[in-house]
């Protein structure tokens, strides 16, 4: 909303300046966005006068001109067809900023004629009017005169109302609270009711759900037109369109009082009774506001912006014609057909009072968000009909004439903020501020409260006071939030072992190792389309967004997977394919609290440069080194996790990809390559590597009361090294023959590790040569050479049971 | 000359003449070896006469010690002949790069979000988290925003599609529910911050669909206004690391809580981009306010008997603003030119010893 300075001392008697109102504003809670002061922007223009304008030697076009300024007389060239003896315009001297044109002024010569100032348009001055060329002002403006004065700039604040405050969008509200915080002293313009001169001739008729109160006045024999210039100014300046009379004043008590009126040509009524009742159609599931082109409501209005709605039984309806006609929709918009014009003659005043959430969904439903709708949505003082519609009556009778009727009224206002109990020691309890109680009760007096024997009751205008911490606020605002004292929390004791949760610690310690192996951190939406989810086992219906930003990204995420791929693809649409990027963030499965989980996925897209040493190419097995080592980082139990081949999800590749788990309902993580299928549906160009762990699968460790660890028992005795060569199916596992190695003595041997696979000649076909080096640590004696033969032995035969032959 | 001194004068030369260390020990074999030259003369002082052993051994053994000598430097001059040798057909061109490696970094915003969690964590805050799919009750109702209030509209809710139930699911708008699931589950004392993702249904060059929050939540007997200040005060310096840092408390507008502020804080935007700790201009950067009584009802906490506050702020903008990252939208974007250029090291984990950043 936006106001002058000048209206704002019509109710508040001050010497502030623009900026000091503003700050006040701030500290009181109105937000200001903008603030146009053309009193410094335009302080070095004046008015001057030409003395003389005669042809400029050297250019047809220009002139050279004497003029009359607040610095004396001086030669100014000058381009403007108008440029002429005795008009009165106005000058800017050298070093003036033109805001108009963005430049500072300096003395230069104009083909060759110096030129000592400049004589400018309106648009020079970023003022409205004729920009053919300089202004042409009145003559009884003096010489020296500042050009906001001979213009009637004014000074326009703009500010944004937070939803509790609708009193603050009528200029007085902003003055009672202004004067409250000491910034100058509210003028209460209260509203002297106006003699009836006969009874109404129109009726009016609520039904208390529709419209709870609704005042009205006939005022017959009015003269309509253009409003006077300082109606229509007073709009413009914040503004508005000045349209006529009538209508302006309903505007300007709209924006002077928070009220909001509507004008009805009562001569365009049918029938002697306005009606405010809820719409005839019947609500409609979904959104009534979108009927389907050939399916129409059963009632519907032309509105004054000339845009035909569908009404439905959750708005308010204004109607004539025995409530059969539509005539205008409750709170938000008046209808075309009974609008007032420059003829209309005999005028009907409303002002009522609509239920804000009524005219809030109203607004959302019809899209209109007038003047009007914003207030009746945030809440119009119930107070304020009668008021609204006597000075709606003293204008017109002042502006236009007329005779007016009785007021009258139909309903009551919804029931008055009731007094809240109230001990003003609460204030320092909740705020910390020590404001006495009187200074307490003062504050709350100056804004409208009334305080009596231990009770506050809020004024009619702050329906947003409900409690006594709403009272806190009032007078902690108005006391100043500069003034809290700032105070140190309590000490408390500190959580033993740090603030994080064992999952948000190693979701940290994750971020970090996965960063430190070379890995970019990415943050990416937690949604994606439906498609993409689908070919990752996601997209159920209860994790489609209604309302998406963007049709791709309709639904929750399954898995980290695809924002990352896609990731990649862009990288390498923008010339940069080889990437490593990982996320710790959340992937859904329903839309119920454990429906949602923590993932830890990273990708490798490698395309590394080209290198001299002519190394292997990153392959799926670093991704699985990578992998390994982060699980063990968390604290995983590595040494117990199956690697369970071809059961990871289908957007892996069948043959290139496991889970990592327990069991099988207890997975840890999958890993492989990507189904190069996915990988066309998502047009990224493979191989793409890839690991998902789930965080909370991953098993705690168990909680032990003291950080001590087992004592190191490292044995004296040299570990000894075996190499054995086993035959297998080339479709075997190796993993089988390392833990048939592993589990031949699980004291003596520590370690088997596979260092060649080979397939080629000397091996049969279909069959592959796995060879292991196994490492047997002798636990309390040296090992004699039979030990160790019949240690082979059952190495041998454990492989043999996994279906492998020692290589002979 | 006598026999010995040409023994030794052989010797000698044929050590002159080895040319590598396996000369060397030809030669040595030859002299001093079982059945060496050297040897077989020290064999003969067994059949001598005590006076002729005495003189003719002291006379062999100094011929013997000579030559041992004489082995040892000619083989070490040879080993280091030798290594020098090799070392010179080893040298690699070092100007040769090094194997590529890549450079990981951690994202900006979960670097700022490390290091408010490790501010409140000092100022002795845990750690709460939610779900990001939330219902109404825990997003909007238990926080005090009327149904159908303009404050509920003012927050771009992102929904799921009815259910037949009639419920209707949402993204949470703010990480409040995670106060109210606190609130619910734990007697005060409470002070918690809860960090984590929130949606808006919102896109431009400073609003994204999803964004981060970090709020706090303070609950006990005597907790006031100043306390916030304090905890926002000491926070934001802290968090900006310049004790220039100046805070504004404004008054504002939240259904939640009651009084309710903004903190501004004093930044220069003279130079078209925003400095701050420098410069009389504002800028907002976080709401706050005193936890409203019906709230604390909702959670079943008594409003007569507990009192506290609550403050929230947006972690990718804070991030933005310290950093100087120009556009959220990049936060979200994946480049990894970005992230490198914008991400941080995997070491730099923020800690009270060795600063945040």
């Amino acid at each position: 909303m936006k106001f002058t300075l000048s209206w704002l001392k019509d109710h508040l008697q001050t010497d502030a300046t623009i900026s000091q109102v503003v700050d006040a504003m701030t500290m009181a809670g109105l937000e200001v966005e903008h603030v146009t002061d053309p009193a410094t922007k335009l302080a070095p223009f004046t008015v001057a006068k030409i003395v003389e304008a005669v042809q400029h030697p050297n250019a047809d076009r220009l002139r050279v001109c004497q003029v009359d300024t607040v610095d004396g007389r001086k030669e100014i060239v000058c381009g403007a067809p108008n440029a002429r003896a005795g008009l009165t315009t106005i000058y800017a001297p050298i070093g003036a900023y033109v805001p108009g044109l963005g430049v500072t002024l300096v003395e230069k010569p104009v083909r060759g004629v110096v030129s000592n100032g400049m004589l400018c348009s309106a648009s020079e001055l970023e003022a409205a009017g004729d920009s053919d060329g300089i202004m042409e002002l009145p003559d009884s403006l003096a010489v020296g005169t500042p050009a906001v004065d001979a213009l009637g700039l004014e000074g326009v604040i703009d500010f944004e109302v937070t939803p509790n405050r609708p009193d603050w969008l009528g200029v007085n509200g902003i003055a009672r609270d202004l004067s409250a915080a000491g910034l100058g002293t509210f003028i209460d313009r209260k509203v002297e009711p106006v003699a009836g001169k006969f009874p109404c001739p129109i009726k009016v008729k609520v039904d208390g759900d529709a419209c709870h109160i609704f005042a009205g006045r006939l005022i017959k024999g009015v003269k309509n037109g253009p409003s006077p210039k300082w109606l229509a100014d007073r709009l413009t300046t914040i503004g508005l369109r000045s349209i006529n009379i009538l209508v302006d004043i309903t505007n300007l008590i709209t924006y002077d009082r928070a009220r909001p009126l509507h004008v009805y040509d009562a001569d365009k009524l049918v029938g002697d009774v306005i009606e405010a009742r809820l719409g005839k159609t019947p609500a409609q599931p979904g959104g009534a506001h979108e009927p389907s082109p050939q399916k129409h409501a059963d009632e519907q209005l032309i509105a004054l912006d000339g845009k035909t709605y569908d009404l439905s039984s959750e708005m308010s309806v204004i109607a004539d014609a025995g409530g059969e006609r539509p005539i205008g929709i409750g709170g938000v918009m008046g209808g075309e057909s009974t609008g007032c014009s420059d003829e209309t003659v005999n005028v009907f005043v409303e002002a009522a009072w609509f239920d804000p959430i009524r005219t809030a969904q109203t607004g959302r439903t019809t899209g209109i968000s007038s003047d009007a709708q914003y207030r009746f949505a945030r809440g119009v003082d119930p107070e304020s009909c009668a008021d609204g519609v006597e000075l709606a009556t003293q204008l017109i009778l002042e502006l236009c004439g007329g005779e007016p009727s009785d007021l009258t009224v139909a309903g009551k206002a919804p029931a008055a903020p009731a007094p809240v109990d109230f001990d003003p020691a609460y204030v320092q309890k909740l705020s910390g501020l020590s404001v006495t109680a009187d200074k307490t009760n003062a504050i709350l007096t100056a804004l409208g409260f009334k305080v009596e024997g231990g009770k506050v009751t809020p004024p009619s205008w702050r329906r947003d006071v409900h409690g006594k911490a709403d009272l806190v606020e009032e007078v902690a605002r108005i006391a100043g939030f500069d003034s809290l004292p700032s105070t140190p929390l309590p000490e408390v004791a500190r959580a033993v072992g740090g603030v994080l949760t064992p999952k948000q610690a190693r979701a940290r310690l994750a971020r970090r190792a996965l960063a430190a192996a070379g890995y970019q951190e990415a943050v990416t939406w937690s949604f994606t389309s439906k498609a993409t989810a689908e070919l990752f086992g996601g997209g159920q219906a209860d994790l489609l967004l209604a309302n998406p930003i963007a049709a791709e990204l309709d639904c929750m995420r399954p898995s980290i997977l695809p924002n990352l791929i896609e990731a990649a693809g862009r990288n390498a649409r923008q010339g940069f394919p080889d990437v490593a990027l990982f996320e710790v963030g959340p992937v859904f499965h329903s839309d119920r609290p454990d429906g949602q989980r923590t993932a830890v996925t990273a990708i490798l897209a490698p395309h590394a440069p080209r290198g001299w040493e002519k190394r292997p190419a990153d392959d799926l097995y670093s991704v699985k080194a990578d992998l390994i080592a982060l699980l063990e980082e968390m604290g995983a139990p590595v040494a117990s996790l199956q690697t369970a081949q071809g059961s990871a999800g289908a957007w892996w590749h069948p043959g290139r990809s496991a889970r990592l788990q327990l069991g099988p309902k207890a997975v840890l993580a999958e890993f492989g390559e990507i189904h190069p299928g996915v990988l066309k549906a998502l047009d990224v160009a493979g191989p793409v590597y890839a690991f998902e762990i789930w965080l909370e699968a991953v098993p705690e460790p168990k909680k032990k009361a003291l950080k001590t660890k087992p004592a190191f028992t490292g044995s004296a005795l040299m570990p000894l090294k075996r190499d054995f060569a086993f035959v297998v199916e080339a479709a075997k596992s190796a993993g089988d023959l390392v833990k048939a190695a592993l589990s031949a003595d699980k004291a003596l041997v520590t370690a088997a590790r596979v260092f060649d696979v080979y397939q080629g000649p000397g091996v049969a076909d279909g069959f592959k040569s796995v060879a292991l080096e196994v490492t047997i640590q002798p636990v309390d004696h040296t090992l004699a050479d039979a030990e160790i033969e019949a240690l082979s032995a059952k190495i041998v035969a454990g492989a043999e049971k996994a279906g492998a032959k020692l290589r002979g | 000359m006598t026999d010995l001194a040409t023994l030794e004068a052989e010797i000698t030369a044929q050590i002159a003449a080895a040319g590598d260390v396996a000369a060397i020990e030809a030669v040595r074999v030859s002299a001093l070896g079982k059945s060496g030259s050297v040897s077989a003369l020290l064999k003969t002082l067994g059949s001598m006469s005590p006076e002729e052993r005495k003189e003719r051994g002291a006379q062999i053994n100094t011929v013997r010690d000579r030559v041992q000598t004489a082995l040892t430097e000619r083989k070490a001059y040879l080993e280091a002949a030798e290594l020098n040798a090799r070392l010179a057909s080893e040298t690699l061109d070092l100007t040769l790069p090094a194997p590529y490696r890549r450079k990981g970094s951690v994202h900006p915003t979960m670097q700022t979000m490390d290091e408010m969690i490790s501010i409140f964590a000092e100022m002795g805050f845990a750690v709460a988290e939610g779900p990001d799919i939330e219902d109404d009750f825990h997003n909007f109702t238990a926080l005090n925003f009327p149904e159908k209030h303009p404050a509920r509209e003012m927050h771009d809710t992102f929904f799921f599609n009815p259910k037949e139930s009639g419920e209707r699911m949402l993204l949470r708008t703010h990480t409040s529910p995670v106060q109210v699931r606190t609130m619910l589950n734990q007697k005060p004392p409470i002070r918690i911050i809860a960090p984590g993702r929130t949606y808006r249904c919102d896109s431009d060059a400073t609003h994204t669909p999803m964004f981060h929050q970090v709020e706090g939540l303070v609950i006990d007997k005597a907790i006031h206004m100043g306390h916030l200040k304090w905890t926002l005060e000491t926070f934001l310096a802290r968090f900006f690391e310049t004790d220039a840092v100046t805070t504004r408390f404004r008054p504002h507008h939240f259904p939640f809580t009651e009084p309710s502020a903004e903190t501004d804080v004093g930044c220069d935007r003279s130079g078209g981009e925003i400095k701050i700790g420098t410069g009389s201009d504002w800028l907002e950067i976080l709401g706050c306010g005193m936890v409203h009584p019906n709230v604390l009802k909702a959670c079943g906490i008594d409003p007569d008997e507990y009192q506290g506050f609550a403050f929230g702020m947006g972690v990718d903008r804070l991030g933005m603003l310290k950093y100087g990252m120009p556009d959220l939208r990049d936060m979200f974007a994946s480049d990894s030119r970005w992230l490198g250029h914008y991400g941080f090291s995997a070491f730099a984990a923020p800690n009270l010893a060795s600063g945040l950043s």
